[in-house]
């Protein structure tokens, strides 16, 4: 096998598709937190799963994927459902009760986790804010004709089958329970009226998002999280008004911010003739950052640019 | 031996930490205590107003805007020579990205479809992940510094100097003499916008003015609270001063009290255990003091409503049960029989428990001395004749109960009597109208019921008898049913 393509699959292909799978997740699950209004609720849960991680790395001692999947899961849950007391009891808008609710929570992950950092547990505290895209590879067989075969599959990172699992999973959810979606994001009262349990679907899509958001923690980190979760679909929101699209859209806008970013920043910098390489996960952020940019100034019928000219606000 | 040492290493201890707390651990730590605990509490105050006027989570957005300018900044001090960690370079890079997130902001929401939520989102991960870039840009520069820009993220008081201390300090007590002095334009544009613009104050001017406050303390906050966690000082205490009032001249002073404790424990523990990250310390505490306003603050936390709805829930029960007594046995008192009582299961046409909601609450109003329970000796077979089909428990209620239950079915009758004369309610529609009112009327209330009823029908028709307008039994339903010569027949009213 060339050398080049080799180190390409190992160091390059596994953190592409690492981020590749989760980009798509959040993407299809954020298109309905901005549909919904509930981006902030991303921001929110991606910041609270943190305490669940740090407990079930303490009390595990471990770095496997199962129980901090379950720690994280149900501290997501936990604060979604306090967000919704404190709304409730509080008296306070929603997103001054997301506020004080994520914050405790996030300051209780970093309380524990610098005391876990304290007694040497490895666990690195800018690597769950960061993400660590970087330390992902792969040791494929070097040769095309071992290469195809079960084995191989098998050696593939952790982090990739945990972000394709949530992918799938996700996208499962949306074919499966597409008209119940549709009609709960955009009627409200029309799916209470109809008989269908909206409450049910949010808090399914609650639990989704967690997944989603541990899956990608390994990727992109919990705070770059929120950019694949609102960027992306913001930017289709500003293309198209039909739901199929929409989540096409962002999916494939969520791909090209992810390509585009890990290009830039894996060799951006050698092609300027800098030797180091810089942060993934935030460059992919910037990209879709970018990306909502121009569709907010270029975009066809919303965009800033074609308002003017069509007289439009 | 070993107990000695080991206690009076205790005390020593114990001696250290209450030096910290009473400030006279040097002059440098209690500087710093005082510049965290001013920043708490004009991070409340001006907390407060922008929590009412909707912005909480704008900090947020500028909060994480900032890291890029902070990295600017540093890489900019950097270069020119003049090191990275001069603070008032790194807290003007900080103030200008963070405004520039926070106009991108509402840019965004103004002039596109998207929503402000969505853009805050939006912004403050794409600045945030900017920020990621360049303090990886500036690892790989090597100047050897870059540790300092990490106290920005989580917050760190410990490595203060007494410059920063006393920015700190200068900036709160700024905020706080802005916040007295303009309190009267704040409050009138967190309140009512339109009024303020109609009256002719300048909303623009206020508001920037507001804005600006808010920037000053998230900046200089950065230093100590860190970028990820100072908005949890603007938000967290007035969301929990909220509990405790209606009023937000008493709100502020609260507000800054809880962000004054929260940063002055914050920065105590900091000082005593340097590992602790201080920021963490201080929204703790603040969300320490949220958790038990909302658990006990006796007009809106949990406790009071709870015990208040559990009382209404009871008081209703009781009105229900002594009416549905009272009814029936005047329903039974026409029939010439005398009667005993009355049977349980004769209400539960009406109304219904559940097993154990009966046994609680029969129970409870035998305490209050209202009923008496008799059980029914009888078997069905011994007596096949009896008219009324139920056997089993029997209600009896005593004086004390007639009286209760007299002014309870006086009050119901009283509100249908009104809902038909002024109000033109169906008949058949007067009953439950009436239950949904009736339980919480005040005494004074009742007052000008009586006035206003005597007005329209006479002041003898008030000392009449009140016997219900509508058939209890449920079936025809006309004022008929009374006879027509009855004497407490009500004169249909006069138009």
């Amino acid at each position: 096998m060339d050398s080049t393509i080799y180190q390409f699959i190992a160091l390059d292909l596994p953190p592409l598709l690492a981020a590749l799978f989760s980009a798509i997740a959040c993407a299809i699950l954020g298109s309905y937190l901005v549909l919904r209004r509930q981006s902030l609720l991303g921001d929110a849960i991606s910041h609270s799963v943190l305490p669940g991680i740090v407990v079930a790395f303490l009390v595990t001692g471990s770095r496997s994927t199962i129980p901090i999947f379950i720690g994280a899961a149900v501290a997501g849950i936990c604060s979604a459902f306090l967000i919704e007391v404190v709304r409730k009891f509080g008296n306070v808008d929603e997103s001054a009760a997301m506020g004080v609710i994520f914050s405790t929570f996030f300051a209780l992950g970093i309380l524990t986790m610098e005391q876990a950092a304290a007694r040497n547990v490895d666990l690195d505290p800018d690597c769950l804010l960061h993400g660590q895209l970087e330390t992902i590879f792969w040791y494929p067989p070097n040769d095309w004709a071992t290469f195809f075969s079960w084995s191989t599959l098998g050696s593939v990172p952790a982090e990739v089958y945990a972000s394709a699992i949530a992918a799938f999973l996700v996208i499962g959810f949306v074919v499966v329970l597409w008209k119940e979606l549709l009609i709960s994001s955009f009627d409200p009262a029309l799916c209470h009226a109809l008989g269908f349990r909206s409450d049910l679907i949010h808090h399914t899509l609650m639990v989704l998002l967690a997944c989603a958001v541990v899956a990608s923690f390994k990727t992109v980190g919990s705070i770059l999280v929120i950019a694949l979760l609102v960027c992306p679909a913001a930017t289709a929101r500003l293309c198209t008004d039909r739901l199929g699209v929409h989540l096409i859209l962002s999916v494939v806008f969520a791909c090209v911010a992810c390509s585009t970013g890990y290009i830039t920043a894996a060799f951006g910098p050698q092609w300027l003739g800098y030797e180091q390489s810089v942060n993934v996960a935030g460059m992919i952020a910037v990209m879709s950052g970018v990306l909502l940019g121009g569709a907010a100034c270029f975009a066809p019928r919303y965009g800033i640019v074609a308002r003017r000219r069509t007289g439009r606000r | 031996m070993a107990f000695f040492s080991e206690s009076s290493q205790l005390a020593t201890e114990f001696a250290d930490a209450f030096a910290v707390m009473t400030l006279r651990a040097g002059f440098n730590t209690a500087l710093v205590v005082i510049g965290t605990t001013c920043l708490g509490v004009a991070a409340g105050v001006i907390g407060t107003f922008s929590l009412l006027r909707k912005r909480a989570l704008m900090a947020d957005a500028l909060a994480h805007s900032a890291l890029p300018g902070l990295a600017l900044a540093f890489i900019l001090g950097s270069l020119l020579g003049i090191g990275g960690k001069q603070l008032w370079l790194l807290l003007a890079g900080a103030a200008i990205s963070g405004v520039l997130g926070v106009l991108i902001v509402q840019g965004i929401s103004r002039t596109t479809r998207i929503q402000e939520d969505c853009a805050i989102a939006a912004v403050l991960s794409v600045f945030f992940g900017a920020g990621v870039v360049l303090l990886s840009i500036i690892q790989g520069m090597g100047t050897g510094e870059e540790g300092g820009l990490h106290h920005f993220i989580y917050g760190q008081t410990a490595a203060m100097t007494r410059g920063d201390a006393l920015l700190t300090l200068m900036a709160a007590v700024a905020t706080i003499m802005v916040c007295t002095l303009t309190f009267k334009e704040f409050r009138l544009i967190c309140f009512d916008r339109g009024f303020a613009a109609a009256t002719g104050w300048p909303i623009s001017t206020i508001d920037f003015a507001m804005m600006a406050m808010v920037i000053l303390i998230t900046v200089v906050g950065l230093q100590s609270v860190g970028i990820l966690l100072i908005v949890a000082l603007l938000v967290i205490p007035p969301a929990g001063a909220r509990f405790w009032t209606n009023r937000v001249s008493t709100m502020i002073p609260l507000a800054g009290c809880i962000g004054g404790v929260s940063g002055y424990l914050g920065s105590v523990a900091s000082a005593l255990l340097p590992g602790i990250p201080v920021g963490a310390v201080i929204v703790l505490v603040a969300g320490g003091v949220f958790f038990f306003s909302m658990i006990a603050s006796p007009t809106r936390g949990l406790l009071g409503s709870t015990a208040r709805h559990l009382w209404m829930r009871i008081r209703i029960a009781e009105d229900h049960l002594l009416r549905g007594i009272y009814e029936r046995s005047e329903q039974m008192a026409s029939s010439a029989e005398p009667h005993p009582g009355v049977y349980l299961d004769s209400l539960a046409l009406t109304r219904h428990w559940n097993w154990l909601g009966r046994l609680l609450f029969l129970s409870w109003c035998r305490a209050r001395g209202w009923i008496e329970i008799r059980r029914d000796k009888m078997k069905p077979e011994e007596a096949p004749d009896r008219e009324e089909a139920p056997f089993g428990t029997i209600l009896l209620l005593t004086p004390r109960g007639w009286e209760q239950a007299g002014r309870r079915v006086r009050n119901h009758r009283l509100w249908e009597e009104y809902l038909t004369t002024f109000t033109d309610v169906a008949l058949s529609h007067v009953d439950y109208s009436a239950d949904l009112v009736e339980h919480s009327l005040s005494p004074t209330i009742i007052a000008q019921l009586e006035a206003s009823l005597a007005t329209r029908k006479g002041a003898a028709w008030l000392l009449r008898k009140h016997r219900s307008i509508h058939p209890l039994d449920g079936t025809p339903e006309t004022r008929a049913s009374q006879p027509e010569n009855h004497p407490d027949n009500i004169p249909p009213p006069s138009r």
